[in-house]
Formats: C-alpha cells, structure tokens, sequence
C-alpha cells in the first residue's frame, strides 16, 4: 500500500519539488502575480490535456489538437469580425464567436473520432492528417499573415482572460472546473469506466456489451470541445491567430498525460495526473525564464530531461509494485 | 505546397510595355523563371509570400515573354525537391531562391549554377561563396546596430532593458552582436536576453516572466514586430505600460500605424523588409529583359522608421 502510494504520488512529489526550488531562485516566484500568470497560461494546455487524457486512456491518440486550435481560433475571429458590423461591439457578437469555436470544435472532434471508428483508420494517421489541414487551413484563411480581432471587441473581450475574481482569472477558474469534472467523468462515471475498460482490452469490452465506438467517438467530441473551450480563452489573450498559433500543443498536452501517470498504451487514465503534468511543464518553463540557471540555448534540454526523469521515477516504481 | 504557373496572357499591355525595349529581339523566345521561397510560417514569411506573388503577377503582365513557377516549402528538404522539379520538369532559365537553411540547399543550388543558370540568392547567404550571379539580402548588423543606437541615444545612464532573441540562428546572432556593440560605452544595463522565437505566444510567457523578476525595466528591444505584440499585451496587462518602451523591428502593418499615430510606447521601428524578395525577382526579370548589369551584392539597408517617416513604410494591403 505504501509503494502504491509513493507510485502515485511521484508527480506531486516533482512538482512540490519545482515550486521549491522555484522559491528558492527567486523570491517574486510566489507572488501573486506570478502564480496567476503561470495557472493561467497553463490553462490551455491543461483543458486540451484533460481531453486527451481521455483518448489516451482509451487507447487513441490525437495529434491534431494544436492546429485545430489555431484554426478554430482563426475562424471565430473570423466570425466575430464578420458579424460586428451588423450587431456591433456587444457581448452578443463575443458569445457568436465563442460558439462558433465550441461547435466548430466539436465538429472538428467528431471529424477526428468518424475517421477513427467509421473509416477505421489508425488515429496516429487521421490525426496527423488533420493535423496538416487545420494548420494549413489556418495559414490560408489568415493569407499567410495574422487574423486580428478588431479593437472595439478586443477591448470588451479582453477581461475573460486577464479578469477573474481577484486574482483568481477565469482561465484557472474554468481549468479548475474542467479539471474536477474530468476527474469524475474518469473515476465515477459510466462514460470513463467504458474508456478505461476499451483502453485496456477492446475486445473484451466489446464482449461486455459496451459501444466501442460510440464511446471512442465520444472521446475525440470531448476533446474538440475543450480545444474549442480552450480556444474562447485564448482568443482575448492576444486577440489574433496565424499560422504560429498552437504550435506543438498536441505533444505538450501528450507529454502532460503521460507525466501524469497515464499509460501511452491506454487503460488507465489519471485526470489529477494530468493536472500536474501540465503545471510541472509550465513551471519548468517559469523557472528558467525568472534564473539564469543555463544559456537558453539548453532551455529545451532541461525541459526533456526533467520530462524523462518524472516519467522514468515513476516507471521504475510502477515496476516494483508488478513484481 | 502550392505550385502556381502565374504567367499571365496580358499580351496588349505587355506589347506596350516593352515596345521600346533593344534587348527584345533576342529574348523574344520564353524565359522561365523559378522562385522558391519558404511557406508563410510565420508573420514575416507571409509578407514575403505575399510580396513574392504580388510582384510575379505584376511582372508576369509586364513582360509576356517570361514566366514564372513559383514554390513554397515547409522544410528545407522540400525546397530541395522543389528546386530538383523546377529543373527537371519546368528547365528553367533563371532561380530567385531564399533557402531554407544555408547547409542543405547549396549543393543543389550549385548544381543548378553548374546547369548554366542563373542563381539569385535571397537573404540567407550559401554555405559556399561564389555561386549565385547576384545575392540580394537584408542588413542584420544594422538591423541590430540602428536599434542599439536608439537605445544608446534615448536611454538615461543607468537605464535598464530586456531582450527578447528570435529563433536561435547565426541571423539572430549577427543582429543582438551588433545591437550590444552599438550599446557599449554607455551606461544602459541588459538585464536579461531569452529567446521569444519571433512568436507572439512564446514572447508574451516571456515579458510576463520579465515583469514578474525586475522591478525596473525602462525599454524593450522585441527585435521583432510579432515579439513586440505579445510583450505589449504582457506589459499592459502588468499595469506598467507607462514605465516603458517597445522597439520591434521589420515594419508590421499594424506597428507602423501606431507609430504614424504618435503612440508613446513605440517610438520608432527598424526596417527588415519583407518585400526583398520583390527586389530580387525584379532584378532576376531585368537580366532576361534588358541589358542592364545584373551581378554582384545588393544589400537593402535597415533604416529608423519615425513617426515623419512612417507614411512610407505602411502597405495596407499586404497582410504583415
């Protein structure tokens, strides 16, 4: 039972451990400001992280989720920019644009998940295919430069990302959220016991009566729309999208779940997990910008390694407790 | 990967065009003209592909004797298949190329050289000196020197200021060299260099982390017009939008605006044209269409964009 527990408890472990060393580098670490700034730009990877976990757990794979973003952000803007005009700077042209990212983001999720369980194609494949279509649909629509939220609804917009209660900015409140709900959906609902049990084995769930496919397309819908919840708090940040937009995110979500102690093979997936691998990757980043610990030449290095090591700590001991 | 043949049949405004031309007679057979560029990636390549298509257009109605095959590739193994396909498929007279990575792409350039082409090289010079007919480039030592200049010329001693570096390469190397060359022997501190990567997201987490470690921070050097938004939402977010300036740099659209308007914190820009290329294909064109000397180094130099100046910096139209 004690292993079990030093098993699961490595990430927090790691994580306890950055935040101290953190403090120790430099005392503006913890101030407030500082601790907003990183919860709330962890939180777009962490929404898109918490989906993925999903998928993961489900034995699939999405690596299509930081285009897509680019893209869903470049066509609410699009939308916003479009319908201004008739409606004019008000909140009701803001929701238009936001609901355009989270139905496109579902739609752009089932697309994912069809391919997957209708067409029967491997999602390493479908994905990276839609990879190569949002980003260059993207690049198209911006033609080659920037999509940019015109000021008047910037400026009415802004405060979904730098406003909030207190310093509690809504970015961290809806991650929280999503967080806690996911982590119901994995641990107590029917919805997350069917991914677990088709990550683990399909064929057996199939023979207990589950709908494989149904579910697996439930995966990837999930996933959409938090890359579309992901994408309504992104919006307001810069308040643009280009070709450079979301650049990487699938692989840093990826690495977020596996950190976390979800299996790359699927069957078991850990939302909280998930939650502290995405705030280990953004500390780890915070750190290296606040102390001149290395050249930035070695940021990435320093990033893989401790990448490696949290997934290596936990592996070993996860190998112990099989034995 | 778009491959587009932009020949135009503008055959009456052409005629009239090149009616008075003496180098006609002999060039009145077709000239092909290949032009590989990198994909638009990022803000600045997009104003270069903009810029590289407005221009083929443009000179594809003005002279109907030549024609272009224009390529934009992702990586630099896909130039160097575009350039084997342009050879291969299209046998083209003349190549305006802005490789991708010095290394990769000089054997093949060579090897089209070596065919008895003629080579423009775009910005990013060959691994090996001799083999374009003319080389067309930006300056990044004055890119860096006209902005610490600024700095050295505005700043209080004892003044303080962050950088934000591009994507780690030798250009971004040449341009802070010469910026902290430019600064030396005056009492301006650099607190801090990291790399923003000329993106936007990546220089906002940045300055965010700038703001959060110095309490005083009197300008920005963002070297770079995307860098230079995202420190200003960071920096208008912090509330400290008064305490400092932001120089970018290449003349984004949308900063030359602001800075025609007057804006207080962005005083000036410094030039690093996109519409290069558009030098390079017209020069590429004059060498099949005129007489006039077409060989050797052309450097377009980086200049001081001021609120007087501005008006002739700004192309609404392109997209960067």
């Amino acid at each position: 039972m004690r292993r079990l527990n030093l098993h699961t408890l490595g990430p927090i472990v790691a994580l306890i451990a950055l935040v101290i060393l953190g403090a120790m580098l430099n005392p503006a670490f913890l101030a407030p400001a500082n601790i907003t700034n990183v919860l709330a730009r962890s939180a777009f990877i962490g929404m898109i992280a918490v989906g993925m976990t999903f998928v993961i757990t489900s034995g699939g794979l999405d690596l299509s989720v930081g285009s897509m973003a680019a893209f869903l952000a470049g066509v609410a803007i699009m939308a916003m920019n479009a319908v201004a005009p008739a409606l004019g700077v008000h909140w009701g042209t803001i929701l238009i644009g936001m609901g355009v990212a989270l139905l496109g983001g579902l739609a752009a999720g089932w697309l994912n998940g069809a391919l997957v369980t209708k067409a029967r194609i491997e999602p390493f494949i479908v994905t990276l295919g839609t990879m190569g279509i949002f980003r260059s649909l993207v690049t198209w629509l911006a033609d080659g430069g920037t999509l940019s939220l015109q000021s008047g609804l910037r400026t009415l917009y802004r405060p979904v990302y730098y406003g909030g209660i207190g310093w509690i900015t809504w970015p961290i409140i809806t991650f929280a959220v999503v967080a806690i709900i996911g982590e119901w959906m994995m641990r107590h609902s029917r919805f997350g016991r069917h991914v677990e049990a088709i990550g683990s084995n399909e064929r057996v769930a199939r023979y207990s009566a589950i709908d494989v496919n149904r579910v697996k397309l439930m995966t990837y819908v999930l996933l959409g729309l938090l890359v579309g919840l992901a994408v309504v708090l992104y919006v307001p940040r810069l308040g643009s999208a280009s070709g450079s937009t979301g650049v990487l995110w699938e692989l840093e979500a990826i690495a977020a779940v596996i950190i976390g102690g979800t299996a790359l093979k699927g069957g078991t997936g850990r939302v909280w997990g998930t939650v502290v691998g995405v705030l280990i990757l953004s500390l780890i980043d915070n750190i290296l910008n606040l102390a001149d610990l290395v050249s930035p030449y070695l940021n990435g290095a320093i990033q893989g390694v401790i990448i490696v090591l949290a997934v290596v700590l936990q592996r070993e001991k996860s190998a112990a407790d099989e034995r | 990967m778009k491959r587009r043949n932009l020949m135009k049949g503008a055959v009456l405004a052409a005629t009239l065009a090149m009616g008075a031309s003496p180098a006609l007679a002999q060039d009145a057979e077709k000239k092909i003209i290949g032009v590989s560029i990198p994909s638009a990636t990022h803000g600045f390549m997009g104003g270069l592909n903009w810029h590289a298509q407005d221009t083929i257009t443009r000179l594809g109605k003005a002279y109907p004797n030549l024609e272009f095959v224009l390529a934009t590739a992702g990586d630099a193994a896909k130039q160097v298949n575009d350039i084997e396909d342009m050879m291969a498929t299209r046998n083209i007279d003349g190549l305006v190329v802005l490789p991708f990575e010095s290394e990769p792409l000089t054997a093949p350039v060579k090897a089209v050289k070596e065919a008895g082409k003629f080579v423009t090289v775009v910005d990013r010079g060959l691994s090996e000196e001799g083999i374009e007919d003319l080389y067309v480039a930006g300056d990044n030592t004055a890119f860096g020197r006209v902005a610490g200049e600024y700095f050295k010329g505005n700043l209080k001693p004892g003044s303080k200021i962050v950088v934000l570096r591009g994507i780690p390469t030798t250009l971004d190397n040449e341009r802070v060299e010469a910026f902290q060359k430019a600064l030396e022997g005056s009492e301006v501190e650099i607190l801090d260099m990291q790399h923003g990567n000329w993106n936007r997201d990546d220089a906002f987490t940045v300055m965010q982390d700038y703001l959060s470690k110095y309490p005083q921070i009197d300008a920005v050097w963002a070297a770079d017009d995307d860098m230079a938004i995202g420190v200003m939402e960071a920096i208008s977010a912090a509330n400290r939008t008064d305490e400092m300036w932001v120089i970018g740099g290449a003349g984004m659209k949308e900063i030359i605006k602001r800075i025609m308007e007057g804006d207080k914190q962005l005083p000036v820009n410094v030039t690093y044209p996109p519409a290069l290329i558009s030098s390079a294909i017209e020069m590429t064109a004059l060498r099949f269409v005129s007489n006039a000397p077409m060989t050797g180094r052309f450097i377009i130099g980086s200049q001081l964009i001021t609120p007087e100046n501005a008006e002739q910096f700004y192309y609404p139209d392109s997209p960067f």
